[in-house]
């Protein structure tokens, strides 16, 4: 493509190895995004559980996922609207503690996120395991702001964050993939953000 | 059923005006343009000489029939791409753009629907009223806008003809003091309606979903399209 006569560009990130093509540097600020109408969620009534193809199909209270140990992520993330975050601690519990418990069995190979509010993200299963993702309630060592997921969501940092579901509530383990919310609607089924893999038919 | 999807393009620049300081307002011929639906986007990508990109998404302002791509472009400060549409961009030039996009802030003329639009936000709600004028369906969409002055709300006069219900905040309007809408005020908008869409800034959609409940709408039929930053 030929350049755009007259744009030079304002903002050269100072470390641009760590900025995906076509991403700006948010800096303290952190946007929000959401499809629909914020959830009030009560943690009481709220459970987390694993199933469809797994061995055993689990679910943890509130208190009981605070129980299982914990696991802090530090690093960078990226939303598809081309902002990324840099360092960002959140914390919460490694999905392989929740998926261990579950026991994947061999055919699964896709996994369905479920909020509470009906909102649903698909994600190849090998991208929820080996350190990658998490389910967080904690951001900046404080709890996580509702209209950041609060006061629970998925985290998939490697991924544009539409995949970090927010209020999630399952994780429902299938052999074929299923187009989730926004992949219906024309983004991506997988979403790595070093591919620009933003709207669906991105190699 | 999948909303029309298009790939990366290119698209002229036919017709550029600034309606207030803030705005800008541009006409596209867009190069093997695949028509979109009332409320969906398009991605502008700004190329620097030494290959550096930036790219932002703007809602589309005109009606799918109309043979121009609208885009009505509020400033930001220190906005990259949108300070660059506002102050360099001029008619002849060419811009990288992808679209159409997005299947969920979109109306057909199929349910009845209110809009509770804020600021800029209206930008995609003006795509629909078109859409609804055209086809003769005005009954079935129903709009109320905020915003702070009757300046701060692009295509204000068009809105204001379609019906819209106008609440500006800082200043009166006709008879109506400076004040954000009141319940008893979008009741009749809101009545009958099966969908809702806002649009706005992240404090004006949880103002306007919170309204919308306050009315009786239920939560699940709010589509929702923000943007901006939070802290």
């Amino acid at each position: 493509m030929p350049t755009t006569r007259g744009f030079f560009g304002k903002r050269r990130p100072d470390r641009p190895d760590r900025l995906p093509p076509g991403q700006y540097d948010t800096g303290s600020g952190w946007p929000t995004l959401t499809a629909e109408a914020t959830p009030n969620l009560d943690v009481e009534k709220w459970s987390m559980s694993v199933d469809g193809l797994v061995a055993q199909p689990q679910s943890w209270s509130w208190r009981e996922l605070h129980a299982l140990p914990g696991s802090t992520y530090f690093g960078d993330i990226h939303c598809v609207t081309t902002w990324s975050k840099f360092d960002t601690t959140f914390t919460g519990v490694s999905v392989d503690t929740l998926l261990e418990a579950a026991g994947p069995l061999p055919e699964a190979k896709f996994v369905m996120a479920h909020s509470t509010t009906g909102y649903t993200t698909n994600l190849p299963l090998d991208d929820l395991t080996g350190g990658k993702a998490w389910v967080v309630w904690e951001f900046d060592g404080k709890p996580l702001a509702k209209g950041h997921g609060g006061p629970v969501r998925l985290l998939v940092p490697h991924l544009y964050f539409w995949k970090s579901a927010k209020w999630i509530t399952r994780l429902e383990l299938m052999d074929r993939d299923r187009p989730g919310f926004w992949e219906q609607n024309g983004y991506h089924d997988r979403g790595d953000p070093w591919l620009e893999q933003r709207y669906q038919g991105d190699p | 059923m999948a909303a029309p999807a298009g790939g990366w393009t290119t698209g002229t620049i036919i017709e550029l005006d600034h309606p207030t300081d803030r705005l800008v307002r541009l006409r596209l011929h867009v190069e093997d343009r695949v028509d979109h639906l009332p409320g969906q986007h398009y991605v502008v990508r700004l190329r620097a000489p030494d290959g550096y990109t930036a790219q932002r998404s703007y809602s589309v302002g005109s009606d799918p029939d109309d043979p121009l791509l609208e885009l009505m472009v509020e400033c930001l400060p220190g906005g990259e791409v949108s300070g660059f549409l506002h102050d360099v961009a001029e008619v002849g030039d060419v811009l990288e753009l992808r679209g159409p996009i997005g299947g969920w802030f979109v109306w057909e003329g199929d349910v009845p629907a209110v809009c509770v639009a804020g600021g800029s936000g209206v930008v995609p709600i003006v795509a629909m009223t078109r859409y609804a004028r055209r086809l003769g369906l005005q009954d079935k969409l129903k709009v109320v806008v905020v915003a702070r002055t009757w300046e701060d709300l692009p295509y204000a006069a068009e809105l204001e003809r379609y019906g819209a219900f106008i609440a500006l905040t800082r200043e009166n309007h006709g008879d109506r003091v400076a004040a954000p809408p009141y319940p008893s005020e979008v009741e009749s908008y809101v009545a009958g309606a099966e969908r809702a869409y806002v649009c706005g800034s992240v404090g004006f959609a949880s103002y306007a979903t919170r309204l919308l409940e306050d009315v009786g709408l239920a939560s699940d039929t709010i589509r929702v399209e923000q943007f901006g930053e939070t802290s």
